[in-house]
C-alpha cells in the first residue's frame, strides 16, 4: 500500500519531467546498447581468433619427442658438486612413432572425460616441381575423424575431405602449395621422400587454414597413403591428437598420459598459452569500455535526479511536512532513477540486440577465413544479463545520491523561506 | 479539560550569525476544541515557536507533549508519523502538488497514514471537500485553481486524518479581505462545529481578535 503510494508519486514526479526523463534514459539505452554490441561483436571476433587454432588443435598430443638421453653417462662419474659441460650422448634416431599405439588408443577410446580421438603421422617430403624441390610435410590423417573433431571438412576449399579414403594415393594440397606446383583437382603431383624413395599423388581437392604459412606447407593424405610414403607397418603412427569434453582438463590428462603410456604429451593450454591472453585482454577491454559509457549515462541521470529535487523542494518540504519521513522521500527519487536504468536498459538491451544483428548481416570477406561470410557476433545470454545488471547498479547509486540530499530537505528551511 | 498540546520550559536559539535566544523558557498548554491565535510583531519569535511545536524543528531544549506523549528528538521516522496522523498543517503558501489533482493531494496524507482502504480515504476526502464548498473542484489540477481555492484544499487536506489539532502559520497572510474572511469562517466553524483545536500564527490584528484565545510574544517570551 504504502510502497504503491511511493512509486505513485514517483510516476508522477517523473510525468511532469518526462522530457528530460526521456534523454537520462535514451543516456542508458545508448551505453547498453553500445555495451551489448561491443561485447557480442569482440567475443565473435575472439571466438572466431581462436577458433583459426584452438578448433584445429587437439587438447592433448600424444607423441614422441627427440631428446638427448638425460643420463649423460659423465653424470655418473659421481662428483655432484661439479657441473660438466660436455654432452656426449646425442639424441639417436629412435622411433618416432608410438610404442603400442592400438592398444593405447582402445584404452584413451574408453576413458569418459575423452571426446574423441585421431590418429596422425607427418612425412617430410619434396614436391618435385620441375627442376625445383619443394619442402612440405604431407599429414596422414584419418578424415572422417579429423572433421568430426577438428571441422577439417570447413578448411577444405575444393574438392571433398572424404575422397582421400576413396581415391588411391589421394592428397588434398595447402591452396598456396598446389598453387606454386600449378595444380588442381585430378592432376598428379610427385613427390621424393627424405629416404630417396618416388611417388605419385592425386590431387583431390586444397585447403586453406586461414594462416598462409601452412598453406604453403602443408598437405594431407590419409594415413594407409603416408605409411606407404614412409614404408612403415600399419600400426606406425606419429601422434595421437585426443579431445576432451572439457578443455580445462587438458593439462590434468596430459600429465596422466605421460606417466601412463610413456610418450610426451602436450595440453592445448601449454601449447596456445597466447591465445587465452590475447582473448581475456580484448574482453577486458570491451567491459571496461562499456562500462565507462554506463558511468557517464549515470552521471546523466545524476544531473536530471538533481535538477529535479531542486524543482520540487515544494513538494518534498510538504512531503515531509504532512508525515513522509525521510526514508519515503528517499525511495521516491530512487524509485524514479531505478525506473529511468530499467526502462533504458530493457531498450539498450533490444537496440544492442538489433544492432549485432545488423553487424551480423555485413559481409566480410578475407582470403585467410573462407569459411567466414558477414562478420561474427556472438549472442551470448550472459552480455544481456551483465548489461541489465550492470544498468540497474548504475542508475541505483546514480539515484542513490540526489534520493539522500532530497531525504534531508528541512522543511522549515523550504516552508519559512516563502 | 483535555490537554492536546503542552510545552514546558522551551527554549531555542539561533547561532548563525551570533547566538539569539529567540524563545525563553516558554511553557503554556493548548485544550482540546480551543482556537488559539499566536500573534506578536515580525521577528518576536512565534513562527519559530510554531515550527518547533510541529516538531519540524527539533533544535530546541525543553519537553513538548502531543497528546499526553513525549516527542523524541531524534526519531526522525516517529515524528513523521506524528506528524501525519496528529497535526494538520496550513501555510501560508499553498503547498499543493501540481502533478496531482486537488483530490489527490487532499488524499495523500491519508493514503500515507493507511488507516483506512483507498476507496474510503478518497470518500473522506470528498467529505471535506464538500465541508468546504469546493467538492465541485475536486478532480482539476491543482495549478487550475484560485489563490483562495487553492488554500481550501489546503485545509481540506491538513483535515484528512482527523488531526488532533491544526496548526497554521500566517494561512490568511496571502490571501485578499474576501479569502481571509472565508478562511477564518472555515476555521471558527471547525472549531465550533466540530471541536477541532486549533492553534493560528497571524499578525492580523482583526484575525486575532476573533478567536478564543491570544497567546501574544514579545522578544522570544509570552506577554498576555
Amino acid at each position: 500500500m504504502r510502497t504503491r503510494l511511493l512509486i505513485n508519486i514517483a510516476r508522477s514526479l517523473l510525468m511532469a519531467r518526462w522530457k528530460q526523463t526521456l534523454v537520462a534514459a535514451i543516456g542508458v539505452t545508448f551505453s547498453i546498447t553500445m555495451f551489448i554490441t561491443l561485447l557480442s561483436f569482440m567475443s565473435g571476433l575472439n571466438d572466431l581468433l581462436d577458433g583459426l587454432i584452438l578448433n584445429r588443435t587437439p587438447h592433448v598430443k600424444l607423441y614422441n619427442d627427440i631428446t638427448p638421453k638425460i643420463n649423460q653417462p659423465i653424470n655418473q662419474l659421481g662428483n655432484k658438486n661439479e657441473h660438466n659441460f660436455i654432452g656426449s650422448i646425442k639424441a639417436d634416431a629412435s622411433r618416432q612413432s608410438i610404442y603400442n599405439s592400438n592398444a593405447i588408443i582402445s584404452a584413451i577410446e574408453k576413458d569418459p572425460r575423452v571426446l574423441g580421438l585421431s590418429r596422425k603421422l607427418t612425412a617430410q617430403v619434396f614436391f618435385n616441381d620441375g627442376t625445383i624441390d619443394i619442402t612440405a610435410s604431407i599429414f596422414g590423417i584419418d578424415p572422417m575423424q579429423e572433421t568430426k573433431l577438428y571441422h577439417f571438412d570447413e578448411y577444405v576449399t575444393s574438392g571433398n575431405s572424404a575422397d582421400l579414403n576413396k581415391v588411391n594415393n589421394g592428397i588434398i594440397l595447402g591452396k598456396g602449395l598446389a598453387e606454386k606446383l600449378l595444380v588442381d583437382i585430378g592432376d598428379a603431383v610427385q613427390i621424393t621422400t627424405s629416404k630417396g624413395n618416388i611417388f605419385q599423388l592425386k590431387v583431390v581437392g586444397t585447403f586453406q587454414s586461414g594462416i598462409k604459412d601452412f598453406d604453403n606447407v602443408q598437405s594431407y593424405a590419409s594415413i594407409n597413403t603416408v605409411q606407404k610414403i614412409l614404408s612403415v607397418p600399419s600400426d606406425y603412427i606419429t601422434s595421437i591428437q585426443v579431445k576432451l569434453k572439457d578443455i580445462n582438463q587438458a593439462p590434468a590428462v596430459a600429465k596422466e598420459y605421460q606417466q601412463l603410456y610413456e610418450t610426451d604429451a602436450e595440453d592445448i593450454q601449454t601449447a596456445n598459452s597466447q591465445f587465452e591472453t590475447g582473448s581475456s585482454i580484448r574482453t577486458l577491454i570491451s567491459y571496461s569500455v562499456g562500462i565507462t559509457l554506463l558511468i557517464v549515462a549515470g552521471f546523466g541521470i545524476y544531473n536530471i535526479l538533481n535538477m529535479m529535487i531542486f524543482e520540487k523542494m515544494d513538494s518534498i518540504a510538504i512531503l515531509k511536512a504532512t508525515g513522509f519521513s525521510g526514508r519515503d522521500v528517499k525511495n521516491i527519487f530512487i524509485y524514479i532513477a531505478i525506473s529511468i536504468g530499467i526502462f533504458g536498459g530493457l531498450m539498450g538491451l533490444l537496440f544492442g540486440f538489433g544492432l549485432s544483428a545488423l553487424i551480423d548481416q555485413i559481409p566480410f570477406n578475407t582470403a585467410s577465413l573462407p569459411t567466414i561470410q558477414t562478420y561474427p557476433i556472438n549472442y551470448n545470454p550472459k552480455f544481456y544479463m551483465v548489461g541489465i545488471v550492470f544498468s540497474f547498479i548504475t542508475t541505483y547509486f546514480a539515484g542513490w545520491f540526489p534520493a539522500r540530499k532530497a531525504s534531508k530537505i528541512d522543511p522549515v528551511v523550504i516552508i519559512r523561506g516563502k | 479539560m483535555e490537554k492536546i498540546l503542552e510545552a514546558k520550559n522551551i527554549n531555542k536559539f539561533f547561532h548563525d550569525p551570533v547566538r539569539i535566544h529567540v524563545i525563553q523558557d516558554l511553557s503554556f498548554s493548548i485544550n482540546k476544541g480551543e482556537f488559539v491565535s499566536l500573534t506578536g510583531k515580525s521577528g518576536c519569535g512565534k513562527s519559530t515557536l510554531l515550527y518547533v511545536l510541529s516538531t519540524m524543528d527539533t533544535d530546541y531544549e525543553g519537553t513538548l507533549l502531543i497528546d499526553g506523549e513525549e516527542m523524541p528528538k531524534k526519531n526522525e521516522g516517529f515524528l513523521a508519523k506524528i506528524r501525519n496522523e496528529k497535526i494538520g498543517f496550513v501555510f501560508q503558501f499553498h503547498y499543493l502538488i501540481n502533478e496531482f489533482n486537488v483530490l489527490e493531494n487532499v488524499m495523500m496524507p491519508g493514503l500515507k497514514l493507511a488507516k483506512y482502504s483507498k476507496a474510503e480515504v478518497e470518500h473522506r476526502a470528498m467529505e471535506r471537500l464538500k465541508i468546504l464548498g469546493i467538492a465541485d473542484l475536486a478532480l482539476k489540477k491543482a495549478n487550475h485553481i484560485s489563490g483562495g481555492e487553492k488554500q481550501r484544499v489546503a485545509i481540506a487536506r491538513a483535515l484528512i486524518n482527523d488531526p488532533h489539532i491544526i496548526m497554521g502559520d500566517e494561512p490568511t497572510g496571502n490571501l485578499d479581505k474576501k479569502n481571509s474572511d472565508l478562511v477564518f469562517d472555515i476555521f471558527k466553524q471547525l472549531a465550533e462545529e466540530f471541536n477541532q483545536t486549533l492553534l493560528i500564527v497571524t499578525h492580523d490584528p482583526s484575525f486575532a481578535e476573533r478567536t478564543h484565545r491570544i497567546i501574544k510574544m514579545e522578544d522570544g517570551k509570552i506577554i498576555s
